[in-house]
């Protein structure tokens, strides 16, 4: 069954059929008793790059262009490390980068498959370099 | 010169003048709307790009206008909706036939200055109006705050679990010492699931940390990321909208719903408002947040309130900003958080422009502890205004987002939720919590009644659970081999939420069944009477159904099992004896009712009577009048039965009057209102006057005191006590000779 977003949410009761963790167990098999065998781990707990996609398209549907902007940032930082996602952030702080430095980020964003959060490091450099927000 | 008036000085003195009030100085920023500097709305489009926003050509683009411009406007529609007049936007605002989804439609192509202008256009009334209509989920909720001096893991799951119970859909702590924040985020999971399944939580820390604890799933939630109106304090904040955005964006990313938060006020308290008003800066914020992405916002002043309040129309500019925010369709958690002023009456005047409407969440966090363990400075309302607050949602049949709950069941969850956590305190290896503080946090009124704990093994315990990576599932496996399994289900099922990311839409809340309710899926269709959400049917009984309230059907009327307190010795006669004064009493007298409403048993006030008409050298004699209710025409048949025309009438309730025979009946010789204020040395005192008058002597009117609440104390006595009193009487029966059986107590002698 294909995913319509203006009716199949909330997915959680609505379409669990289309909702898995990272590793592939189906929303049902989110339980105590997986919990309990072993094979949910908490690492596995989260939501994966295609379910971010989906909320991100729910919230197009309902007009909301900019969360689902967002939430297309967030479909695509879901494979960035942890360690990795709190640099970039320090980077983008005012004064901490300079525009290669920013650019450099945006490359490694693109190696990671995320093009908009690439784009949108970018867009931030042209901005900082106009407000003399760059460092270095 | 004449003295200093004694009424000032009494106002001087009065909570209120504790705060300071000032007078608008723009250049600083203090000004709550309509700033020297606030540049006129405008938006200039030259082949689909921007060269003119609100006084800005856009060389002049500060990083705000940048992002707003790269980001924010929707250009489809902002030509058609910035050729609006800021009248017409104003009242297709407050216009029910134009629905939620047409304003918001136009609001995506709306300047920040517009924004303002517009909804400074609009008065009180319909800036509530407004927000009750633009209010982006269905129905209202609330948020609280729980945390406590101590950081005591027993009393957080206890304040957590009574906040759930209590019906609040989110739950937010923070930490005194950083280190704490593992240990405070898993008593608040853990309190919070105890008794109500599917409320959020979070811990408001530093960013690292609080992605830490996201990423483990110990919290749910986050609204820390705030957003300033001004390029100059964004940065000085150290951060620009684009890293803001970008840690939004992060955080969704480990399924944490996110909410920023801003305020009128806080540019002028960091000094570089640079002559713009409150409103017009917070407009620029809040355009800010749905640029960024962000589901809502926690805007309203927050921490600043008391800052805006000082000012001429600060609390209309901080309902204008909720205002802007629900219009340009984001989640709004509406303040009320930080304490707004000393005064209970006006920082409940300013909470109804919240309350009424109804927001997202009508705090952004009400203390369920006493507010001197808020460790946010918050407690605008705290453990001790609750019953105010329910009642309050009764009077007004409101949906304040929190439900009565009785010390029974407040007590059961505190207590499971105080033991769960010192359960799963002890299977994770975290330092132990005593049977002492399970008892404490159960039921004590605050972290001054726990036990203190080794805080130094507990900060060492928390670095160690973070370095373990202690997760939700962790907290439920726990849980479940201690045999708290229904909280290790409910644990499970938030993280199973964290899978599906369906709280990450707007407005988003979690019924106890795990379905969320968001503005998708649940949205605000409010389009006048008779629509949108209403508070009725099961909810209404449940918010009407405070523990302290009476059933006025079974309402006290004097326990009345200890036999006749007076005796019927046949009809009344005339009585012709000069120096008899008559005791007239009412129908329902020392049968129906058998105590005053200040609860003197009937036969003490008789015996007072007539032991004071004794003294004074008068017969006195007891009538019970029976065609009539009310006191004057009790008096006044009773005064025509007396020998010297004089006579007592005295309603059950304690009323009393002295009448003659030859006044009319409306008329009197002393009237005693005050029932609830008589003691049996009052009745006494009627008793001598009654004999006086009909003695010819010179009386005195009995001392009474006025008690000016009495009425509201007692009205709802009054009305129960009078309606029995009617329901006693018979028509056209003829009064009843009575004798005093005995009083029930030596109180008169």
């Amino acid at each position: 069954m294909t995913f319509d977003p203006t009716v199949d949410y909330p997915l959680g009761s609505r379409r669990p059929d289309l909702v898995e963790t990272p590793s592939g167990l189906a929303l049902d098999e989110v339980t105590l008793e997986a919990a309990q065998a072993g094979t949910l781990v908490a690492a596995d707990v989260r939501a994966t790059a295609a379910t971010l996609g989906r909320q991100a398209a729910v919230a197009r549907a309902a007009g909301r262009r900019q969360l689902a902007d967002n939430l297309e940032r967030a479909a695509e930082l879901v494979g960035v490390p942890d360690d990795q996602l709190l640099e970039i952030y320090t980077a983008l702080r005012p004064g901490r980068s300079t525009a290669v430095e920013l650019e450099a980020w945006a490359r490694r964003l693109d190696d990671w498959s995320a093009p908009q959060t690439a784009a949108f490091v970018r867009e931030a450099a042209v901005a900082y370099a106009a407000r003399g927000l760059v460092g270095g | 010169m004449a003295d200093a008036s004694a009424r000032f000085a009494s106002r001087a003195a009065k909570e209120l003048r504790r705060e300071l009030l000032v007078t608008p100085f723009p250049e600083l920023g203090l000004v709550a709307a309509n700033g020297p500097n606030d540049p006129a709305p405008e938006l200039v489009i030259e082949n689909g790009v921007v060269a003119r926003m609100d006084g800005r050509a856009a060389a002049e683009f500060d990083v705000i206008d940048r992002f707003l411009v790269e980001h924010g406007l929707d250009l489809e529609v902002a030509a058609e909706a910035m050729a609006l007049s800021d009248l017409e936007l104003a009242r297709m605002l407050v216009d029910v036939d134009v629905p939620r989804s047409e304003v918001v439609r136009l609001a995506r192509g709306l300047t920040p200055a517009k924004l303002a202008r517009v909804a400074g256009l609009l008065d009180p009334v319909e800036l509530m109006f407004a927000l009750k209509k633009l209010r982006a989920r269905r129905a209202p909720a609330n948020q609280a705050h729980v945390t406590n001096l101590k950081e005591s893991p027993a009393l957080l799951a206890a304040d957590a679990a009574e906040a759930s119970a209590r019906g609040f859909a989110e739950l937010e702590t923070t930490v005194g010492v950083a280190r704490y924040a593992p240990l405070n985020a898993i008593s608040l999971l853990v309190g919070s699931q105890t008794a109500r399944p599917g409320v959020m939580t979070q811990c408001a820390v530093e960013e690292r940390r609080n992605l830490e604890l996201a990423i483990n799933g110990l919290v749910t939630y986050a609204e820390t990321l705030s957003v300033y109106g001004t390029e100059q304090v964004f940065v000085d904040g150290d951060d620009t909208p684009w890293s803001k955005s970008f840690l939004g964006a992060a955080y969704a990313s480990r399924g944490v719903k996110v909410r920023f938060t801003s305020g009128t006020g806080s540019e002028a308290l960091m000094g570089h408002a640079q002559g713009m008003s409150m409103l017009y800066l917070e407009a620029r914020c809040i355009s800010i947040v749905r640029a960024a992405g962000s589901q809502g916002v926690q805007n309203g002043s927050i921490s600043c309130v008391a800052l805006v309040l000082s000012l001429p129309g600060g609390t209309r500019a901080i309902l204008a900003e909720n205002v802007i925010a629900a219009w340009l369709d984001l989640e709004v958690a509406s303040g009320n958080d930080a304490i707004a002023s000393h005064s209970a009456i006006r920082k409940t005047a300013k909470l109804m422009g919240q309350f009424l409407p109804g927001t997202d969440f009508v705090t952004s966090g009400y203390s369920v502890m006493p507010r001197h363990d808020n460790t946010f400075g918050g407690g605008n309302y705290d453990a001790d205004d609750l019953d105010e607050w329910l009642t309050v949602q009764r009077d007004w049949q409101v949906d304040g987002g929190i439900e009565p709950v009785d010390e029974t069941e407040v007590t059961r969850v505190r207590e499971r939720a105080a033991r769960a956590v010192q359960a799963v305190f002890a299977e994770l290896g975290l330092p132990p919590v005593t049977d002492a503080e399970v008892e404490a946090a159960t039921s004590g009124y605050d972290s001054a009644d726990m036990p203190d704990r080794d805080r130094a093994a507990d900060v060492e315990a928390a670095d160690e659970a973070l370095r373990r990576k202690v997760s939700g599932l962790d907290v439920a496996l726990a849980l479940d081999r201690r045999g708290f399994g229904d909280i290790a289900r409910a644990v499970v099922d938030m993280q199973r939420q964290r899978v599906s990311a369906d709280y990450l839409q707007t407005s988003a809340v979690i019924d106890a069944e795990g379905v969320v309710h968001s503005a998708v899926n649940d949205p605000n269709l409010y389009t006048g009477p008779g629509t949108g959400y209403r508070l009725e049917g099961e909810r209404w009984e449940t918010l009407q159904a405070l523990p302290h309230a009476v059933d006025a059907a079974s309402l006290g009327t004097g326990a009345g099992d200890r036999g006749a307190i007076v005796e019927v010795l046949g009809e009344a006669a005339a009585g012709t004896d000069p120096t008899e004064v008559v005791i007239a009493v009412g129908p329902a007298f020392a049968d129906t009712i058998r105590e005053t409403i200040n609860g003197l048993d009937h036969g003490d006030v008789l015996a007072a009577i007539l032991d004071g008409a004794a003294e004074a050298g008068a017969v006195p004699r007891v009538v019970r009048v029976r065609r009539v209710a009310d006191v004057a025409f009790i008096a006044h048949d009773g005064a025509r039965l007396s020998g010297s025309g004089i006579a007592l009438g005295l309603q059950s309730k304690g009323t009393a009057v002295i009448h003659r025979a030859d006044l009319q009946p409306l008329d009197n010789l002393e009237l005693f209102g005050m029932s609830p204020l008589y003691s049996l040395e009052s009745y006494r005192a009627m008793g001598r006057n009654a004999a006086g008058y009909a003695l010819g002597k010179r009386v005195g009117p009995v001392p009474t005191e006025l008690d000016n609440f009495a009425r509201a104390k007692l009205i709802v006595r009054t009305t129960l006590l009078h309606a029995r009193e009617t329901r006693a009487v018979v028509k056209g029966a003829a009064p009843l000779e009575l004798e005093l059986v005995a009083p029930l107590s030596s109180a008169i002698q």
